[in-house]
């Protein structure tokens, strides 16, 4: 891979080609927030958190799937981007039925982080409290749609790394959910290996080990990536 | 089939068609269909037989003649009268009257009716003659479902032309040189797109037509497919010949009515078999061949790359851009992809020359373009015509104005992704940046003309609905943001809203644009941002007075004896 | 400096805001220095009177919450969201997918050990709102605390801050905490 240049945010960053602008920035040390990003899986540069304003063209740009280019002069920090950011953490927070008090994932969401980061200390926007379902027919892991973000880490892990593609995306806008096989009960699933790979990429509570109540549980998120690190993953 | 055949099949065609004495077309376009044109071209082909006149007269099936409103339509050819509004009882008097007693039946003439006595020539009328036919030239003069009548119109002729006389990179410059712009909506320079994909080196490249209309009110690319097939097939062809590939895909919206879907497997079908789509074509060693793929009805798939992701069999949701088509399409290959009026905009360019098709139109956007007229018109229906003219030659003079005397408001380009256009704009000519720096956009060619009985927000809450529902759910800014506008304009709409909810559709709207992930939720928002730029009192009135002044908003929220 | 004058109120939430504030120990002592707290769950005072900061747990369940709110907002110079439940609803918003009628049948008549027949209480009840809101949703909120409860040291910050005529800035130092 050779090597090249790009400008983030004025300063020089050395990368190499065939990298993604998020890698460039992450590895120079400028932070910018990812939700659907997960290390190891394809990119599909959904939850618009890492945009970018690129020089020279009018759109803003997801780091996750822009790819350096020589001389790329790229923004990360611009008063707009951070105004958007907190936008997309607020409009996730008011899309589905989110109470961090009693989620298995408090204390350890990649949600709240993202919260803090941007520093929402409310959400602007009217809470939507659509009627979602949980499935709990799994032994043992339940799936809840109340806290779930659609970023598709899931559906991404288990078709690309364990192989299963028990998990899909059924229906379309406000109205997609994540289900499994054909929308059949979890239990039912004649894909899903039980690995247990989508419970540690989860970044929320959507996805948890059934033994575990609020706050209790930890996610393993470097594991699967180690795991792509030393196995690689299939197709992308 | 070689030159030889080729020629001399249309050559016999020609002659037949001329030989056939009176040519009685009978619409059977969609529109004509639904309001009765079935029985119509029975009860024609009825009488003419019934008169004795079958060695005189011959009944033909024809796509859309573009006076949609005054449908069922029959027009007799070469005489070029057009009767409208028919039945099946005055069909057989049409027969009757012009055929046999050589009379115009006066009272069904085209556009008769209680203001107009009716027109004898139709191309004088200012509906056609404020036209330019070059996409639709021959739809609604020739059978959509016969091969050889498109032959004796000169079809096929650009294909030859190209695959014996021109380079790939000739064809290329000549569609460079013509200014072509994609007519889905966007204006990317035809030729430049060409290019790029011509410039990809790969084992195999594809054409892909998109043909997956989806705007409510745009019927232009249906019609198209409906009356002139093969002028797709052709364009199609030459662009593959152009780039070099040798696989075509027609991505084909499933909702429609089955008739487009039908006369474009029977156009690839006789294509096929007169060896104008296949191997060898026309002996010149070029392959090419045309597939069907039937949409499933999601707006979203409109897209192109969500409509290629569609084509593999996959979910149809976008993916972020780059890399393009042209550069990684269809199954990673460079993939060629326009739009169905695009292509049928080709063959005339290749046979007539760049040159020629860039003196229409304005500096930068040439040619013509296919609208859609719709909504509080008289005259509603299909229209073709050159870049540059202004809204009110096409609202009032092609047509006929506002119904009942009412007053004109807006007119709405671009579809739900488009944006409305007031009425000090009207003499605004129209090309893809002036409707863009009135915040609408040229689109595919839906217009639709709204009046004074039209509430601009409640619009803009149907809008952001259709967006909503739409939204294929991938990114963060579409699919949250546009219910959360979705939800704020009904507030608004039923009387419930606030200056605060005003403040964030204001600031959600340019979020939602700049965000999105794909042109879907980028241009959400522009019904909404449109209407406030021209229209802002109306939203205020809605709020402090809790009032529609349209009248059409029903204010829940109003207090007694305002709603 | 003139003594300032606090309010702390309970709407629709489970007093474990006030829990957090009383948890902020001794240091009520240099609280009071600055300010009267001059109604509260624990200063019996109906009606709020004048104030300069009035700190409001809990969300916008009932009818009576809805019209407190208003006055509050009327009598108060500054108006701190305190907690999640004022903040974006919490468990108290839980019912909002279901819709109230549900929620009540759930509670008073379809329960697993219930006969199904028991009345759902209406007499004597405040009477409750279809949908459960957070504060903002109907009074402008000059500062958010979010936490279920927010800890007694973002309080205490807080209210110093504000006893200062500073602006407490939540976003940064890791101060923000939702759950």
């Amino acid at each position: 891979m050779a090597a090249l240049e790009i400008f983030v945010n004025d300063r020089k960053v050395a990368c190499e080609s065939g990298a993604t602008v998020l890698q460039a920035c992450r590895a120079a040390g400028v932070n910018l927030p990812t939700l659907c990003h997960f290390k190891g899986l394809s990119e599909v540069g959904a939850c618009r958190l890492c945009l970018v304003e690129l020089e020279g063209s009018p759109r803003l740009a997801a780091a996750c799937t822009l790819h350096v280019a020589p001389n790329q002069r790229i923004r990360t920090d611009t008063e707009r981007l951070r105004r958007y950011r907190r936008m997309t953490v607020e409009l996730l927070f008011s899309e589905r039925n989110h109470v961090c008090s009693v989620c298995s994932a408090n204390g350890d969401c990649e949600l709240q982080e993202l919260g803090y980061a941007v520093g929402m200390d409310h959400v602007r926007f009217p809470f939507l409290n659509p009627i979602c379902n949980l499935d709990a027919s799994k032994s043992e892991f339940a799936i809840d749609h109340n806290r779930c973000v659609l970023c598709t880490r899931c559906v991404r892990v288990c078709a690309e790394v364990e192989g299963a593609h028990n998990w899909d995306v059924q229906g379309r806008g406000f109205l997609s959910r994540i289900v499994s096989d054909l929308n059949q009960p979890w239990a039912e699933s004649t894909t899903c290996t039980t690995c247990g790979k989508c419970i540690d990429v989860c970044p929320v509570g959507a996805l948890w080990p059934k033994h575990k109540a609020q706050g209790q549980f930890e996610k393993r998120p470097e594991f699967v990536s180690e795991l792509i690190a030393k196995r690689g993953r299939g197709r992308p | 089939m070689n030159v030889a055949e080729w020629e001399a099949r249309a050559a016999a065609a020609r002659e037949r068609m001329a030989a056939s004495g009176t040519r009685v077309c009978v619409c059977s376009g969609a529109s004509c269909m639904v309001s009765g044109g079935d029985a119509v071209l029975e009860a024609t082909e009825k009488a003419v037989k019934s008169a004795g006149l079958e060695g005189s007269a011959r009944v033909v099936k024809v796509g859309c003649m573009g006076t949609c409103s005054q449908g069922p339509l029959v027009r007799l050819d070469p005489d070029g009268v057009v009767y409208q509004k028919m039945d099946a009882s005055k069909a057989g008097r049409v027969i009757d009257k012009h055929l046999k007693n050589k009379a115009l039946l006066r009272e069904s003439l085209l556009f008769a009716g209680p203001a107009e006595p009716g027109v004898e020539r139709p191309s004088e009328h200012p509906f056609y003659a404020r036209q330019l036919q070059v996409v639709l030239e021959h739809c609604g003069r020739i059978n959509p479902e016969d091969i050889d009548e498109y032959l004796a119109v000169g079809g096929y002729r650009a294909l030859y032309k190209a695959l014996s006389s021109m380079s790939p990179e000739e064809v290329i410059g000549e569609v460079k040189m013509s200014g072509l712009r994609g007519r889905g909506g966007a204006g990317f320079p035809t030729g430049l797109k060409w290019e790029t994909a011509y410039r990809h080196v790969a084992d195999h490249k594809y054409v892909v037509c998109n043909g997956d209309e989806g705007d409510p009110g745009a019927f232009m690319d249906r019609a198209v497919m409906e009356g002139d097939p093969q002028r797709i097939l052709e364009g199609m062809a030459i662009a593959a010949y152009a780039v070099g590939a040798d696989r075509g895909f027609i991505y084909v919206r499933g909702e429609f009515p089955p008739l487009a879907i039908r006369r474009l497997g029977i156009a690839i079908e006789q294509a096929r078999a007169a060896g104008l789509l296949g191997r060898n074509i026309l002996e010149t060693g070029f392959n090419f061949d045309i597939e069907i793929r039937i949409g499933a009805g999601a707006y979203v798939c409109g897209e192109e790359t969500a409509l290629l992701i569609s084509i593999e069999g996959r979910r149809g949701v976008p993916r972020p851009r780059p890399p393009f088509p042209a550069e990684s399409g269809l199954w990673g290959k460079p993939t060629l992809l326009n739009n169905v009026e695009t292509y049928a905009g080709v063959a005339p360019i290749i046979e007539r020359g760049g040159e020629w098709y860039s003196t229409i139109g304005t500096a930068k956007s040439m040619g013509t373009k296919v609208f859609a007229l719709a909504g509080a018109i008289n005259r509603t229906g299909l229209i073709e015509v050159p870049m540059g003219i202004t809204l009110r030659e096409i609202i009032y003079d092609i047509g006929g104005g506002i119904p009942g005397g009412r007053r004109f408001k807006a007119a709405q380009t671009g579809g739900p992704v488009g944006g409305c256009i007031p009425e000090q704009y009207l003499d605004v000519r129209v090309d893809y940046e002036s409707l863009v720096g009135l915040g609408s956009m040229m689109g595919s060619g839906g217009l639709i003309v709204m009046d004074d009985t039209t509430c601009m927000v409640n619009l803009a809450r149907y809008f952001m609905e259709f967006c909503m529902d739409e939204s294929c759910g991938k990114c963060v800014p579409c699919r949250v943001g546009t219910r959360q506008m979705h939800l704020l304009l009904s507030r608004i709409c039923g009387g419930e809203g606030t200056e605060r909810d005003l403040a964030l559709l204001e600031e959600l709207a340019p979020y939602c644009r700049e965000a999105s992930l794909c042109g879907l939720g980028q241009g959400a928002p522009n019904t909404l941002m449109s209407t406030l730029r021209h229209f802002r009192d109306e939203y205020l009135v809605h709020i402090r007075e809790k009032r529609c002044p349209a009248g059409e908003c029903a204010m829940a929220g109003a207090p007694a004896g305002v709603r | 400096m003139s003594k300032k004058r606090i309010a702390t109120v309970w709407l629709g939430g489970c007093s474990g805001c006030h829990m957090s504030l009383l948890d902020i120990d001794e240091r009520i002592l240099e609280v009071a220095k600055l300010a009267d707290i001059v109604k509260s769950p624990v200063v019996d005072v109906k009606e709020c009177p004048e104030v300069d900061i009035c700190l409001v747990e809990g969300a916008v369940y009932a009818r009576e919450h809805l019209e407190e709110l208003e006055h509050l907002r009327k009598s108060s110079r500054v108006l701190v969201a305190l907690g999640d439940c004022a903040v974006n609803g919490n468990v108290p918003a839980m019912r909002n997918r279901v819709g109230l009628q549900a929620a009540l049948e759930r509670a008073y008549r379809a329960f697993e050990t219930g006969d199904g027949a028991g009345p759902v209480p209406s007499v004597g009840v405040t009477a409750l709102l279809e949908r459960v809101t957070p504060l903002h949703a109907h009074v402008k909120v000059d500062y958010f605390l979010p936490g279920c409860p927010p800890s007694a040291d973002l309080i205490h910050f807080v209210l110093v801050e504000l006893l200062h005529d500073r602006v407490p800035d939540l976003a940064s130092g890791a101060k923000l905490k939702y759950g």
